[in-house]
């Protein structure tokens, strides 16, 4: 009997062992390797072709299943808010509210219903504003089978049903285990290859061989994430001793950029595993790592950044001036730190497809360990970059207006929103210079031109 | 499967609010996802302080009148009834509909929508805007740009030209008249995208 079990033993664990080795050589023949060289074998591209197939029908089937229950009144998603907004100014709308008074002062004087304005334009913003939508998930017209991107999906059809099961036990069970070991092998390669990497003295060889070992944990980290990246414009690639400007959806940015070339990052210095990670990495090419104190310190910080862009044979700087994550719908304000540096600029737009999965970090939703779960439990990733011409500081210009010149061309070119707004605003109140500047606007319609400490004589009041 | 599943279901007396503020049942659904948005506590009320974070309301000159207009007199919050009832002052007027005398004055004909206007001004309730009254919204909309003469001279002006019982105040029939030219329809409402 105990014979009898014990073979049963020896068979399961033969068939364990037989099913892990089958698993690794999958996963280094079929993935590491062609992933360290840069190949692909073209299995991604069917992947997402399948994808775009299925999710069309689902959407189908939803839309079909919309016309059979118009007692649920489930209203389609809007990417840019729930009103029709006026686009007329201030001035403007002002204008057509006086157009009834019958006398002739047109320009000057208070009008009862100039609060019109004002009323309307603070109901809009309470009904819907623009600047709290870039801070939540884009909302998706069609669905991609994730349920956590679509806020209005109830039950349709059993069959929809049964996909959408299908696909949480594909997504759950098969591609997260995969992704996951992916991710733990490209990290540590990451930190064993750096650290050898740093024991070498030659110049040349070592700054190929670092090279060499960054790009290929960083193709090892994208397979982690099913990423499917398109490169536009490869000629106008950051070169050495530049800075490299992007916009900032979330942490991935980072692989999604390193993929296609080696940059020099700039960052806090974290303990833990992060900690970990950075030294390495540091040994093998200069990184800038800067500690809490340091970064309070806006000169120290700028001279640390100089120095490094001033050695041509540096990595190219990479920045995000946005500085916190934006829902990549739009871009906000860059903080002209980044700008005041010096050197040539390579703007590089990154935009989302946000169907098949949405790469937005909300940090005051999710922790990086479950944004990291989440990432990994999409469907997958299609980005798409593009290299924009490099971009110099102007003689007169100064580093505020030079980051906005930046910014309108990386908005322009991905498509997203040029938004005036400041990134920091989800956490901080406004200014009052933005309610001043309103009244400022006001009063120039009002009482005109004059100066505001000149005293109106009696006369002239009566004239008008 | 989804976490919102009726969105209508979670909503009480829908039907009531409905008839009441002439709001379609997804106009209704979109503002209940706006309130919760706006109510970060999950309280099921809104206070001032959750208005006060729209940022551009929040640079709105007169944003804490607007705020103030949601809120009863004594009250401290406002619940999703209320918040919809107010925000049918600004639904655009139904042209199709019938004259009926014996019914009620809808929330959002050029009436219920002056009268809004009106008690944004009448803070006191009164039925009459005073010359403080007028002056408390000038110095709110205009603050440090203009002197203190000039903003009381506004303010006379102002006065001059709509009383026409001549009680230095401004009755709400004034009021009515002085604005009866302009198109309140297209200037105090807001169109929903489908």
């Amino acid at each position: 009997m105990t014979d009898l079990c014990e073979g049963g033993m020896d068979d399961l664990w033969s068939i364990a062992t037989l099913l892990l080795q089958v698993w690794f050589s999958v996963m280094i023949g079929l993935i590491m390797i062609p992933a360290m060289f840069g190949l692909s074998l073209g299995v991604t591209s069917v992947y997402i072709q399948i994808l775009v197939k299925i999710l069309e029908w689902a959407t189908l089937r939803i839309q079909r299943g919309h016309r059979d229950q118009p007692t649920l009144p489930v209203p389609a998603p809007l990417p840019n808010g729930l009103i029709q907004r006026e686009g007329g100014s201030m001035e403007q709308e002002m204008g057509e509210l006086r157009r009834y008074r019958t006398q002739s002062i047109s320009r000057g004087e208070f009008a009862l219903s100039d609060s019109f304005y004002f009323y309307r334009k603070g109901l809009e913003s309470i009904v819907d504003d623009q600047v709290t939508q870039r801070f939540s998930s884009e909302e998706l017209v069609s669905w991609n089978l994730l349920t956590r991107t679509n806020h209005n999906f109830h039950y349709i059809s059993l069959r929809l049903t049964v996909i959408w099961g299908l696909g949480v036990i594909i997504r759950y069970c098969v591609l997260f285990p995969l992704r996951i070991t992916l991710a733990i092998i490209g990290l540590s390669w990451l930190v064993i290859g750096t650290t050898l990497v740093g024991f070498l003295p030659n110049r040349r060889v070592k700054n190929w061989l670092s090279e060499l070992v960054h790009l290929m944990c960083y193709r090892i980290c994208a397979r982690g994430l099913s990423a499917t990246i398109q490169y536009h414009n490869k000629n106008n690639k950051p070169q050495k001793g530049g800075i490299c400007v992007a916009n900032h959806t979330s942490p991935i940015d980072i692989v999604i950029l390193a993929n296609d070339g080696c940059y020099a990052m700039v960052g806090q210095s974290h303990s833990g595993l992060m900690g970990v990670i950075q030294r390495s990495m540091v040994r093998s090419c200069p990184h800038v790592w800067f500690e809490r104190s340091e970064m309070r310190d806006r000169h120290a910080v700028t001279s640390r950044l100089r120095a490094h862009v001033a050695a041509k044979s540096n990595l190219p700087i990479l920045i995000f001036p946005e500085g916190t994550c934006i829902n990549n719908t739009s871009v906000m304000m860059f903080k002209k730190g980044s700008f005041e540096i010096g050197g040539t600029i390579y703007p590089v737009a990154i935009k989302y497809d946000p169907r098949f999965g949405d790469a937005f970090w909300n940090s005051a939703k999710y922790n990086m360990v479950s944004y990291l779960l989440r990432m990994m439990t999409s469907w997958a990733i299609v980005v798409n970059v593009w290299y924009l011409p490099p971009m110099t500081r102007q003689e007169g210009e100064d580093a505020t207006k030079f980051a906005n010149r930046v910014k309108s061309a990386i908005a322009h070119q991905g498509g997203l929103l040029d938004m005036a707004w400041d990134g920091s605003l989800k956490r901080d109140k406004v200014k009052e210079e933005f309610k001043e500047q309103q009244q400022k606007m006001y009063s120039s319609m009002v009482v005109g031109k004059k100066a505001r400490n000149s005293q109106e004589p009696h006369t002239e009041s009566t004239r008008r | 499967m989804g976490s919102t599943n009726s969105t209508l279901s979670k909503i009480p007396n829908v039907e009531e609010l409905v008839q009441e503020t002439g709001f379609t049942p997804a106009h209704i659904v979109r503002l209940y996802d706006r309130f919760e948005a706006l109510d970060k506590e999950k309280t099921g009320h809104l206070r001032p302080q959750d208005f006060g974070a729209i940022n551009r309301l929040a640079i709105n000159p007169i944003g804490d009148r607007i705020i103030g207009a949601f809120f009863s007199p004594g009250q401290e919050t406002v619940d999703f009834h209320s918040f919809v009832r107010i925000l049918a002052h600004f639904r655009p007027a139904d042209k199709k509909r019938p004259k009926d005398p014996s019914m009620p004055e809808p929330v959002n004909s050029r009436t219920s929508k002056l009268k809004f206007a009106f008690q944004l001004y009448d803070q006191d309730k009164d039925g009459k805007i005073s010359r403080a009254e007028l002056l408390q919204v000038l110095r709110s909309m205009l603050e440090m740009q203009v002197t203190e003469e000039q903003l009381e001279s506004i303010a006379d002006r102002t006065i001059q030209e709509a009383d026409l019982d001549t009680d230095d105040a401004i009755s709400f029939e004034e009021f009515r008249k002085s604005l009866e030219k302009v198109n309140i329809d297209h200037k105090m409402s807001i169109r929903f995208l489908r």
